[in-house]
């Protein structure tokens, strides 16, 4: 792994470059938030953003996508025959994204990529993408992420770590992948010998800036069922003001829920997949009426048990939970992903209580 | 890479209504490709998603068996949009089938055992398949004693019903008819609930002794304690769960009992499996 130096202005002008090759995507500023979004032609990303309200999960894994389409006209050969549309998976790159956000993809993959099936729609556009990291110095009262399996450094599912350093980025190389959009950009200044180290150093000043934790380490050794069982201790009490809105799972970047719908326009069917979230009572409503998790309580605990427990079980890699925030950060009735986090990880079957602390 | 949304294409070939409220029919498909019939091999207990172009899947048990080839089968119990749409189609039409999904009756563990099944309503379905799956010349040896108790509202709703007369006509099963309720004075077969006629007819339970069961929740509810009695233990007790379900792969996240998905890691559990998992089926 190389550590390159990349001027500011050598920035834009190998984006630039890169334009034949790679779709660019990039944090920009809409109305009063950033969001990720393709970059127009001599469109620069803006790298001052703090966090998209919105995560970038989208690029791989659109909030509605055709999957199979097929003809509806009885006079085809095919009718009513269900194909794959014809894709193309042209080269992406996502630049500026935080680490918190890319570590969330290789969350994600435990659930797409399976010795069994393989989700060929988010395996292709996850495999076309080559992920560009602005490494955080400036987190947000509500980052985690250090407690979380991620870091405002973290490199794990990146291809290419930018530090910010003033007039230049610091740029590690991670993969093939990054060696590649490096190239084809232009930048190959070598940062020198102590690049490394600088990058270390606010590596972890960054890290001794995040002032909020989760603790995690009993989340394993916990009984499922116990946990499961923690109605008055944990549930009834965060569920009470939970509105069922959905907004936690849309931002999360690591929620992975989807439903599948079939529509037809004119002579064709489409089966199309859109998002979904286990908050809606429509996600486990049965055609007989019945619903296995047909209260708020019992849909706020699925959400809060996946990620903190069912997800630690079945991987035994960690938390589903990268602490980017963003739910703690947009809950209309501030319910803290760290707050249940630690009241899990300290429940005591015994006497039925855990430590509530402060987030 | 295998595209697992994409269903293998069927025609109807065969239609036929089972109860005398017309709520269950029996789907005889057949692949439009014939090597779709390999790649769809399956085994008894597992099920399919029915897809219909243009309106949506539903995930069905297979009733057809294993041993039956040249066709897959599936009772429909007329129930929601696809399950209606799917009651108003005719012979010839074009759908898809994909699968099989899930796992199933753990066969390998049933060798040399026992095997009791008890099913109710229209769970029957695999029940059926793994019925024809055992009494299958090549396979009938490889199991011992076989009871089957099945039961349902009236004579009328009885899925199945000249197959069952010959299974009942056999020396080599103990079929256990039974209904609700009939005023059919030429009725022979048992009258009475599905957890009454088990605790008459069904062996005891031994270490070589298994039962299966399928069927709605109020007759497992009330067999279960019947099936304890007898000495049966929860590891011996095989139950078939069915959850709302789209993908079928274990990836759209919502029938789930805990960490298992009921599609992907079900939907075949057994009791002692599923006394560690919350009841959110």
């Amino acid at each position: 792994m190389k550590v390159i130096k990349i001027d500011k202005n050598e920035w834009a002008s190998g984006l630039e470059k890169l334009r034949s090759a790679y779709e660019l995507i990039g944090p920009v500023k809409e109305k009063f938030y950033h969001a990720f979004q393709p970059l127009e032609s001599g469109q620069q990303p803006d790298m001052d953003y703090i966090n998209t309200r919105v995560s970038p999960k989208y690029v791989i894994y659109p909030q509605s996508e055709l999957i199979l389409e097929c003809s509806l006209n009885e006079n085809d050969e095919d009718y009513k025959i269900y194909k794959e549309p014809e894709k193309e998976y042209t080269p992406k790159a996502i630049l500026g994204i935080r680490p918190c956000d890319a570590d969330s993809f290789s969350l994600v993959r435990r659930n797409f990529d399976t010795e069994e099936y393989k989700d060929p729609y988010w395996l292709r556009a996850y495999e076309a993408t080559t992920f560009v990291g602005l490494a955080c110095d400036q987190p947000c009262p509500t980052c985690f992420c250090s407690s979380a399996g991620s870091g405002p450094y973290s490199d794990s599912n990146l291809d290419i770590l930018l530090a910010d350093n003033g007039d230049h980025y610091l740029a590690r190389v991670l993969t093939e992948k990054g060696e590649k959009l490096a190239a084809a950009a232009g930048w190959s200044q070598d940062a020198g010998d102590e690049a490394d180290q600088q990058i270390d150093q606010k590596k972890q000043e960054a890290e001794s800036a995040i002032q909020s934790r989760v603790n995690t380490d009993k989340l394993a050794s916990q009984s499922l069922l116990d946990l499961y069982e923690a109605t008055d201790a944990i549930w009834e009490k965060e569920a009470f003001s939970c509105i069922n809105c959905g907004t936690c799972t849309f931002v999360c970047p690591t929620c992975w829920c989807f439903d599948v719908q079939d529509e037809v326009s004119g002579k064709k069917g489409y089966r199309i997949r859109n998002w979904d979230s286990c908050m809606y009572p429509l996600f486990t409503l049965h055609a007989s009426g019945h619903n296995p998790r047909g209260t708020k309580v019992d849909r706020l605990r699925q959400r809060f048990m996946h990620k903190l427990k069912y997800y630690v079980d079945k991987y035994e890699n960690g938390i589903q939970c990268t602490g980017c925030g963003r739910c703690v950060q947009l809950c209309p009735v501030n319910i803290d992903i760290r707050r249940i986090c630690n009241m899990l990880n300290s429940y005591d079957p015994e006497s039925c209580t855990c430590e509530v602390t402060a987030s | 890479m295998v595209n697992p949304y994409i269903p293998y294409p069927v025609r109807i070939d065969e239609i036929k209504t089972e109860t005398e409220d017309k709520s269950l029919k029996t789907f005889k498909f057949v692949f439009l490709n014939p090597e779709d019939e390999e790649k769809f091999a399956y085994r008894a207990g597992q099920f399919a998603e029915l897809s219909i172009p243009g309106l949506g899947e539903i995930p069905i048990g297979i009733a057809s068996s294993p041993v039956e080839k040249g066709f897959v089968k599936f009772t429909v119990f007329k129930t929601g949009k696809v399950t209606s749409y799917l009651h108003s189609m005719k012979e010839g039409d074009i759908m898809g089938i994909r699968g099989p999904l899930g796992n199933w009756y753990p066969w390998d563990l049933l060798e040399g055992k026992n095997v009791v099944i008890i099913g109710g309503g229209f769970a029957f379905t695999t029940l059926r398949s793994s019925i024809i799956y055992m009494l299958d010349p090549e396979n009938r040896k490889k199991f011992k004693d076989i009871h089957v108790i099945y039961g349902a509202r009236s004579p009328g709703m009885l899925l199945y019903k000249e197959e069952l007369e010959q299974w009942a006509a056999r020396d080599d099963l103990n079929m256990h008819i039974t209904v609700d309720g009939t005023d059919d004075p030429e009725w022979k077969h048992h009258t009475g609930f599905v957890p009454t006629i088990t605790e008459q007819e069904a062996p005891a339970g031994t270490e070589d002794t298994y039962a299966i069961v399928c069927g709605p929740p109020v007759m497992i509810k009330f067999t279960q304690p019947v099936l304890d009695k007898l000495g049966y233990t929860n590891d011996r007790i095989i139950m078939s769960l069915e959850n709302r379900m789209k993908c079928g792969i274990g990836m759209c996240g919502r029938c789930n009992i805990g960490k298992e998905f009921v599609c992907k890691d079900g939907p075949v559990f057994t009791l002692k499996q599923l006394n560690q998992t919350p009841k959110e089926y």
